[in-house]
């Protein structure tokens, strides 16, 4: 047993990934023990992506070794890469809806493996007592929870017996309390000598559970620590330097006036996989940031897709700006009386891929360019220059394409174009997924500086620190319930936890059972 | 070995140059075609896209023919820019053909100034009116334009057929299924003498260039485009599909029922079953080689109309069948649209043999 520790489990030998314009990986070594939990921590196109990638035979580096339990390996193909023991469980899962946990997890499996596997029913249910992954092998994927289904992901894996498992953030769709779950896997995992690498922006997790970790910023390795050596804090400061002090401790306010207001809201879900809203009730004040937490899929969308009005069905009497109804608007009418949206998906949605951004300033800002339907292009060409250049967005230009943008500048370009029509109501959808440090600063003061102007905005994040940071407000949903809404600095991360995992469900149907009786 | 890649970012010159590409991928394809029926290929070649324009009487013809096609392609450009696949174009125009035709007649003892405003306009109306039922269907039953489209063409055809047999006929015209001949004042005037080129190609390169200035200079433009290229964000910004879904139809459907009437009223002079031979139909092929761009669209519809007019020469002087021109056109529409593959995707040679 010592002697095998000695042999390093994965080693990375001056890794190196040019991409067109872009060095990925720039001579990256790392050294991974059997066992070990190893972070790899950097902002958004550090080059953590494309590493891992790499380690799993989706991308081939241009330069460097790999070297796998003491041998030099060239792997090719993912295959390869799991018939060494290597598995990896993405951001967005690879899962049927419509088959079995089993089924799901036999595609993946080669003939010789289902062989020695013998029953997979069986050797799943014996790995999930083991683990503690509370897996059924007979359910649908479609009744699964996020964290369920990430469990299923894991299994798929650990049927495989992994040597090294990967997870990319893989915390970033899950509870607080799923969190911990999770935590206890990888720990026992880990005892058992599965070396695991850990993708991660979350520093507090990483200090928790990580034994090493390695910092890459511009793609190259930046540093190295023992993150229980570390705080948060400081580990943030070698990732970015100095802005995440910068993003921390702004006032919470207090709104008076009443602008936007939703009635009890029900509404079945147009998606057979989707949502459906229940008895939604919530209002927004001025000069309030109300936030919504809960994990993706429990009616955000379908939730803003109502608002916005791009669910055309009619909810004349749900949705009141002002004091007048607007349920039974058209978008564009709605857009017209005051309301603006950042939506989550940006490119397709907020904004054209195809487009400049001259363009897509006038996908939702025309108020003053339009002259007799002529458009006046001059005057918007100039509008996004000053756009670009109040919220340091890099690009070529107001003639660059919006799919050329990085998502973290294209964010701040759909930020600034809503934000820039002064709108009285934003409703405004994970809008720093994804995004680097640096730009999730400029978006959190853009945001906290429109509410000082007196506008009522909705956040809806699946990042509990960043509601806590910047909410006036809070609420959960869960399966298209809404929890209470508590001010932020009466609640805590624990019952916004508990309100995620929708423990305030059984007393909402109570009381109206209650009302109707 | 050979492996097919995506590109990451579509590639720009393969836009411009694939219809380039694809019309030389016909022309070679044309000559092994002519080799194997017994034809000296250059002689083909030369009949089909030189002889048309020759002499001024040949551009003059070819002229008459563009102007349908240009008419019929600028509107279906429009269309399809907004994710509309109206491919009733044929329909459209056998429509106001009809129409404008039935109001000629209404005039055939008229000198007024204002017949030939109200004969155009009502083939324009007609046209119209033919793309309503189509989008009416689609719009509030979710029916599929494709096909209803495509079937409004045959109902118009023999709409069309049974008027000239029936209602329209002329009544001095020995049973023959045709309508009297118009009068001057329901004729669109020539442009030259000793031609027969109209006021049509007028009209559609006008419509060429309003349609052009509509999509790149209104806003009504922009959410046409918007629209087209991601339907998402044209829903998140708010515009309503209904109204652009109406406009750009009806819009094609004014512009194909003008190239209808225009037809009868120019160069044909009077009703016939056979007012067009598929020139709504070889408008989307036009409309596809113009990159769905309406200036595009002008030099695509010359192109188109030296072939229709070269398939009547090499009938006449090489007995070639006329059959050839469809299959030109054809063939050509196949290479396009395989050429436009390449814009997304490449081709990349690899020596080593993989599994």
């Amino acid at each position: 047993m010592k002697k095998q520790h000695l042999v390093s489990r994965l080693e990375l030998v001056k890794l190196t990934k040019q991409y067109p314009g872009c060095l990925a990986n720039d001579n990256i070594s790392i050294t991974l023990m059997p066992g070990e939990i190893h972070a790899l921590l950097g902002e958004n196109g550090a080059g953590k992506s494309t590493l891992v990638k790499s380690i799993y035979g989706v991308v081939s580096p241009d330069a460097g070794a790999i070297i796998w339990d003491g041998k030099e390996v060239d792997i090719k193909s993912p295959s390869i890469a799991r018939d060494l023991g290597i598995g990896m469980v993405f951001q967005h899962f690879s899962l049927f809806e419509t088959l079995t946990i089993s089924e799901n997890i036999e595609l993946c499996l080669s003939k010789t493996q289902l062989h020695q596997i013998g029953d997979l029913a069986t050797r799943i249910t014996e790995l999930s007592e083991e683990y503690g992954l509370n897996v059924n092998p007979t359910r649908y994927v479609h009744s699964l929870s996020i964290g369920e289904r990430q469990r299923v992901e894991i299994m798929r894996c650990l049927v495989q017996s992994v040597k090294l498992l990967i997870l990319d953030e893989p915390t970033s769709v899950l509870t607080p309390q799923e969190v911990a779950g999770l935590f206890e896997v990888l720990r026992t995992l880990s005892e058992e000598g599965c070396s695991i690498l850990f993708i991660s922006h979350k520093l507090h997790e990483v200090t928790e559970i990580c034994h090493k970790a390695t910092i890459l910023r511009g793609g190259k390795v930046v540093d190295t620590c023992v993150p229980n050596e570390e705080t948060p804090a400081s580990i943030a400061k070698m990732m970015v330097g100095d802005l995440a002090e910068q993003d921390a401790g702004y006032v919470k306010r207090e709104g008076q006036e009443r602008i936007f207001e939703v009635d009890n809201l029900s509404l079945p879900s147009k998606q057979p996989f989707g949502t459906a809203l229940k008895n939604i009730q919530f209002d927004l004040k001025a000069g309030e940031i109300l936030g919504i937490a809960g994990v993706a899929g429990n009616g955000q969308d379908e939730l803003m897709a109502v608002i916005s009005g791009e669910d055309e069905r009619n909810v004349k009497n749900q949705l009141s700006l002002n004091g007048a109804p607007i349920g039974h608007l058209h978008a564009g009418e709605r857009r017209k009386r005051g309301m603006a949206y950042v939506p989550e998906e940006r490119l397709g949605r907020g904004a054209v891929p195809d487009m400049s951004l001259s363009e897509n300033t006038l996908l939702t800002h025309s108020d003053g360019f339009i002259k007799k339907g002529l458009v006046d292009w001059q005057s918007i060409k100039d509008y996004t220059a000053s756009i670009i250049k109040k919220y340091k967005i890099k690009c070529h230009g107001e003639f660059s394409e919006a799919k050329s943008l990085s998502g973290g500048n294209l964010q701040k370009f759909i930020m600034g174009r809503e934000i820039g029509q002064n709108p009285s109501v934003l409703i405004c959808a994970h809008p720093t997924w994804g995004v680097d440090v640096g730009a999730a600063l400029a978006i959190h003061q853009a945001l906290l500086e429109l509410r000082d102007q007196g506008a009522a905005i909705l956040l809806i994040s699946e990042d509990i620190d960043e509601l806590f940071l910047l909410a006036d407000r809070m609420a959960a949903v869960c399966d298209g319930y809404l929890s209470p809404v508590v001010k932020t600095d009466s609640t805590n991360i624990d019952q916004i936890g508990q309100w995620m995992a929708g423990t305030f469900i059984d007393t909402i149907n109570q009381s109206t059972q209650g009302a109707g009786a | 070995m050979i492996r097919i890649q995506a590109r990451t970012e579509p590639s720009s010159l393969m836009k411009v140059l694939s219809p380039v590409l694809a019309i030389v991928l016909t022309l070679i394809f044309g000559s092994i075609l002519f080799t194997a029926i017994g034809k000296s290929p250059s002689q083909a070649l030369h009949v089909l896209l030189i002889a048309p324009l020759a002499d001024s009487y040949n551009i003059g013809e070819m002229f008459v023919k563009m102007a349908p096609l240009l008419l019929c392609a600028v509107g279906l450009s429009l269309c399809y820019r907004a994710n509309m696949w109206n491919i009733g174009a044929e329909g459209q125009l056998l429509a106001g053909a009809l129409g404008g035709s039935a109001m000629a007649l209404y005039f055939i003892d008229s000198d007024s100034v204002f017949a030939l405003p109200i004969t155009l306009l009502a083939g324009m109306v007609s046209g119209m009116l033919w793309s309503a039922i189509p989008t009416f269907l689609k719009l509030h039953f979710n029916s599929n334009l494709i096909l209803t489209t495509i079937m409004f063409n045959y109902i118009a055809l023999y709409l069309l057929i049974w008027a000239v047999h029936g209602p329209l006929r002329d009544p001095d015209g020995y049973g023959f299924p045709e309508s009297a001949m118009f009068s001057d004042a329901t004729m669109l005037p020539t442009l030259f003498e000793s031609s027969r080129t109209h006021l049509g190609i007028v009209f559609a390169v006008l419509a060429g260039v309003v349609g052009w200035f509509i999509l790149s200079k209104t806003h009504l433009g922009f959410q046409i485009r918007v629209f087209g290229a991601d339907e998402p964000a044209a829903r998140y910004a708010g515009f309503s599909g209904k109204k652009l879904s109406w406009f750009v139809m009806l819009f094609a459907g004014a512009l194909a029922g003008l190239a209808g009437i225009g037809e009868t009223s120019g160069p044909i002079g009077q009703l016939v079953p056979n007012v067009s031979p598929g020139y709504g139909y070889s408008a989307i092929i036009v409309a596809y080689l113009g990159r769905l761009h309406p200036i595009g669209a002008i030099l695509a519809a010359a192109f188109m109309a030296v072939l229709y007019m070269g398939g009547d020469l090499a009938q006449i002087e090489m007995g070639i069948p006329v059959a050839v021109v469809s299959m030109f056109q054809g063939v050509l529409l196949f290479f396009l649209l395989a050429c436009d593959f390449f814009i997304n995707n490449r081709l990349s040679f690899t020596n080593q043999a993989t599994n």
